[in-house]
């Protein structure tokens, strides 16, 4: 009997692959950040890049072309890391929650923060006051879930075990969306453009900070070391508890990792949709459902898609900035509905 | 192998076994028989570590279940759950659901070695669904997908093995293969197996030893000579069954009339 062709590939080659695929996103990363650099109403000449950015690595931009470079990479630079942020908190709920339809925004994480960002903006707050209320209601919405679900969570193993969880999820999440609207409608018309843009996702004012990439790179590190488990949870709770994965401790895990990214990538840009939701699904569907290769990947494209996003957000309509949530929906609805198509035909 | 010390089980205050003591030696062939909800899939969770008896204590080659690192305690039982069929909720290949049942051996390497690869094309061989490899979980058939499963178990490779109803959803010449793969494991590689089944005939000709379970407490442990006769089988199913003679063999009937 001929053997499938995987059987000969072996362990090495799986190896081999993913580390292939990986280097091609990493270039795909590369490229998205010096599309942003250089695209922009003013133009900066592939000729004066090496000067641009010798000097900022000095940390002294004095020529236009150094300025312009620092500007546009520092904004590139944060979409990347909300990118990233997003489609792994994307990654990880799925596993958690078992349902490749979910999303970051599922369990009403970011409701949370719209909620303390929106009164925050109603209170006159400054930049980072908005910042830190859209952090702690963040924060207070996940210690609100995990003491509703706690036993669920805790007792992981329950077969089913989360549906609990994502009904306390969408719950909270409607009833922080109550409160957005009653915080919209009685808004003053002067505030209410930067209450939509921060609901929407905006890029635009957002601070370069050191603190999302920390929380990326630790998530990252843990997605890493247990994507073996993470694996056996996501086909099947019991099979994974007897296979030896402490099934408890990690959708503990799981639910802190993907609520501490969501608050992060809200609290730098506002809740920019679709991200995490489209590219663990593009992933997967190009792929395969390997956490080991799909966390990685998964990083990685969608810190260059919302990199392509934003530069399109800022060009598009230039002078004229949109925010960066309306083209993600805007290319992400479409693609979304061209992979369920693809599913069903298959 | 494994042993039972007055154990107790209990569904929210229904009581489902009582003082169970119960002595497994390696290479028995086991089958838990009983009606539905009498505690046959709540005991096998209770022997794989997954539930909590509400009294005594499961022990495996000696030591108490509690005491078992949960790394150890895979390499040394694996478990069956019922019907998977349903569940898959994401598009993994066969052969990296085989494949993720080494994880017990491998807790420091991130890809799976040689030997790996080895350990899972022999179990999908063994099941007869090598060809299967490929294919996406979720547009198997509620059979192959079962057969996966059981795949997924040998490549595990533990002396002890938990099924619950592994002929679940398997035609006939599967369900025969499987009950014969799983006589021929405990009699020539002295590997102990548990299972539940509702096929008393298969059970009859693969098992070595049978329980029979009341679901009010009552049950009765012994060699299948022992304990699959009609009379007691009739007690604990409920219903009147007669026995065949046939050939060497014994066949189990469910007779007409209600059982007074």
């Amino acid at each position: 009997m001929a053997q499938p062709t995987f059987f000969r590939r072996g362990s090495s080659s799986s190896q081999a692959h993913a580390v292939f695929i990986l280097s091609l996103l990493c270039l795909l990363a590369l490229s998205s950040l010096f599309f942003a650099a250089m695209i922009g109403s003013l133009s900066l000449p592939l000729s004066e890049l090496p000067r641009a950015c010798q000097e900022l690595f000095q940390g002294k931009a004095s020529t236009l072309a150094a300025v312009l470079l620092e500007l546009r990479l520092g904004r590139a630079l944060t979409a990347f890391v909300t990118g990233a942020t997003l489609a792994l908190a994307g990654v990880m709920m799925q596993a958690l929650l078992r349902n490749p339809l979910a999303d970051p925004y599922v369990l009403g994480i970011s409701g949370g923060a719209a909620v303390g960002a929106l009164a925050a903006i109603l209170l006159m707050a400054t930049a980072w006051m908005v910042d830190a209320a859209a952090l702690g209601g963040a924060v207070v919405v996940s210690m609100l879930l995990y003491f509703f679900a706690r036993h669920d969570l805790r007792n992981g193993l329950a077969a089913g075990g989360t549906s609990f969880l994502l009904l306390t999820g969408v719950i909270l999440s409607s009833g922080c969306m109550a409160l957005v609207t009653l915080m919209l409608s009685v808004a003053p018309d002067g505030r209410l453009r930067s209450m939509v843009f921060w609901m929407i996702g905006d890029l635009a004012g957002a601070p370069a900070r050191w603190l999302p990439w920390l929380v990326l790179f630790c998530a990252l590190l843990f997605a890493l070391r247990s994507a073996r488990a993470i694996n056996l949870l996501a086909q099947h709770a019991e099979a994974a508890a007897t296979l030896g994965v402490r099934v408890a401790a990690l959708r503990k895990s799981l639910f802190f990792c993907s609520g501490l990214l969501t608050a992060s990538a809200v609290t730098t840009a506002g809740s920019i949709g679709f991200v995490g939701l489209i590219v663990p699904h593009a992933c997967r569907f190009a792929l395969g459902s390997d956490h080991r290769l799909l966390l990685p990947a998964s990083s990685l494209v969608g810190g260059a898609f919302l990199v392509f996003a934003d530069t399109l957000a800022r060009t598009v309509l230039a002078p004229q900035q949109l925010p960066v949530g309306v083209l993600t929906a805007l290319v992400g609805v479409p693609i979304f509905l061209f992979q369920l198509q693809q599913m069903r035909r298959k | 192998m494994l042993r039972t010390h007055h154990l107790q089980l209990r569904i929210a205050s229904r009581l489902l076994l009582d003082d169970l003591n119960w002595t497994i030696e390696a290479g028995q062939f086991w089958c838990l028989i009983g009606r539905n909800g009498a505690g046959k899939s709540t005991l096998l969770r209770t022997l794989a570590g997954l539930h909590q008896p509400s009294s005594g204590s499961v022990a495996i080659q000696g030591r108490s279940l509690a005491d078992w690192h949960l790394g150890a305690l895979a390499q040394t039982r694996a478990f069956l759950p019922q019907s998977l069929a349903q569940r898959d909720a994401f598009a993994y290949r066969v052969l990296e659901i085989v494949l993720s049942a080494r994880h017990p051996y491998h807790s420091t390497r991130y890809w799976e070695d040689e030997a790996d690869h080895q350990a899972a094309q022999n179990a999908l061989q063994t099941m007869g669904v090598a060809e299967l490899a490929l294919r996406d979980v979720r547009t198997l058939s509620g059979g192959e997908r079962q057969r996966v499963a059981i795949a997924a178990l040998l490549a595990q490779d533990t002396p002890l093995l938990l099924l619950d109803e592994p002929a679940n959803s398997l035609d006939l010449a599967h369900q025969v293969g499987v009950m014969n793969l799983l006589a021929k494991l405990c009699r020539e590689q002295g590997k102990t197996v548990v299972m539940v089944g509702h096929d008393l005939n298969l059970a009859y000709r693969a098992a070595s030893h049978a329980l029979l379970l009341m679901g009010e407490g009552q049950w009765q442990a012994g060699s299948v000579a022992e304990t699959m006769q009609a009379p007691l089988l009739s007690r604990y199913l409920g219903h009147p069954i007669e026995a065949v003679r046939y050939q060497d063999s014994c066949i189990f009937v469910a007779a007409e009339k209600e059982l007074q």
